[in-house]
């Protein structure tokens, strides 16, 4: 191990990553990194404007949508027959080969999403994902035991809703289209928008008014 | 797992006779049952073990055709493309002591060549 663990102080994460060495993967990644600069494959002015094509998504850019979805019948319905053409009908753009499913949460359904092989995610309308989704627990149980899991999220689901927890493998990312919460009938979509949150999108949570939150 | 020997040639709205390519049109539909493969490819692919060898029924054809992951790690693709379908695959199909819900269940893309139909 390595001599700063004998510091008496704890550290932040950031702080952390900072101090230690480079994991396996970091080396494998600047060497590759490295390579491919070096051979002008790509520059690395490239690589700063691919982190600032995702550093713009986030999930406020979902959040519209999921508003828009509610307030606008036609526009659901563009959205659920196919959601990365009714994204970009929105202006938001898609830098690669991926498909997009808008899964709707019903009475009778609530979905979940999971990539069990890394960490996909629909980054073009999300942004980057959370650890935890990217981590092997969730990973793992999501498509073992989806009810724990949300139950460890605070989602009580009835045993009467059937639960689809979608895998996100290859060419497919995945949104969740929560409820519409009861008792917004006369929000905007602006204030609707303001309630839509990531984990409500990644089926993990409902979406919830302001002071149904539980702690 | 191909369909080689279906006829695929249509009449085009033109009034004449096209022949499609092999692989062209998609082997499933909706509503089929199919189980996917075991095998153990080495390299790039994209089907977690955890699905393999289990039964389940293809709810959609997945638009556009895809590149098969398999092929394209070892930069064999030539840009050629195959079908994925949504295969849904009940949760107690997957784990026999599953606790939750028999409704429960997985939706996952799988690409043709890991599907047969049972």
């Amino acid at each position: 191990m390595h001599s700063h663990d004998h510091h008496p102080h704890d550290h932040t994460a950031s702080a952390d990553k900072s101090d230690a060495p480079p994991s396996y993967y970091e080396i494998m990644e600047t060497a590759v990194r490295e390579l491919l600069i070096e051979k002008k494959l790509i520059t690395a002015g490239e690589i700063r404007r691919q982190i600032e094509v995702l550093d713009s998504r986030t999930p406020a850019l979902g959040a519209k949508i999921v508003a828009r979805a509610w307030v606008d019948p036609e526009f659901r319905a563009c959205l659920l027959a196919n959601g990365r053409t009714a994204c970009e009908e929105f202006g938001i753009t898609f830098y690669d080969d991926t498909q997009l499913i808008v899964l709707e949460n019903t009475d009778k359904i609530h979905n979940l999403i999971v990539c069990t092989l890394c960490s996909c995610y629909p980054r073009p309308v999300l942004g980057l994902p959370p650890d935890w989704y990217k981590a092997k627990p969730y990973r793992s149980r999501a498509v073992k035991e989806p009810r724990n899991v949300l139950a460890e999220f605070g989602t009580a689901i009835p045993e009467d809703v059937e639960i689809r927890v979608s895998d996100s493998t290859a060419m497919v990312r995945y949104l969740v289209l929560p409820q519409r919460p009861v008792g917004t009938e006369d929000f905007t979509e602006e204030q609707l928008a303001a309630l839509v949150t990531r984990d409500a999108m990644i089926g993990v949570i409902k979406v919830n008014l302001p002071n149904e939150i539980t702690v | 797992m191909s369909s080689i020997s279906k006829d695929t040639s249509a009449i085009s709205t033109l009034g004449l006779r096209v022949v499609k390519a092999t692989g062209e049109e998609p082997t499933f539909k909706a509503g089929d049952s199919v189980k996917v493969l075991i095998r153990y490819p080495v390299g790039h692919y994209r089907v977690p073990t955890f699905v393999r060898g289990k039964r389940g029924t293809v709810e959609m054809l997945i638009k556009p055709q895809g590149i098969n992951n398999e092929e394209e790690g070892f930069g064999r693709n030539a840009g050629l493309k195959g079908h994925y379908y949504r295969v849904a695959i009940p949760m107690t199909e997957l784990w026999p002591d599953y606790t939750g819900s028999a409704h429960d269940g997985l939706r996952i893309e799988i690409f043709e060549t890991w599907l047969e139909r049972i």
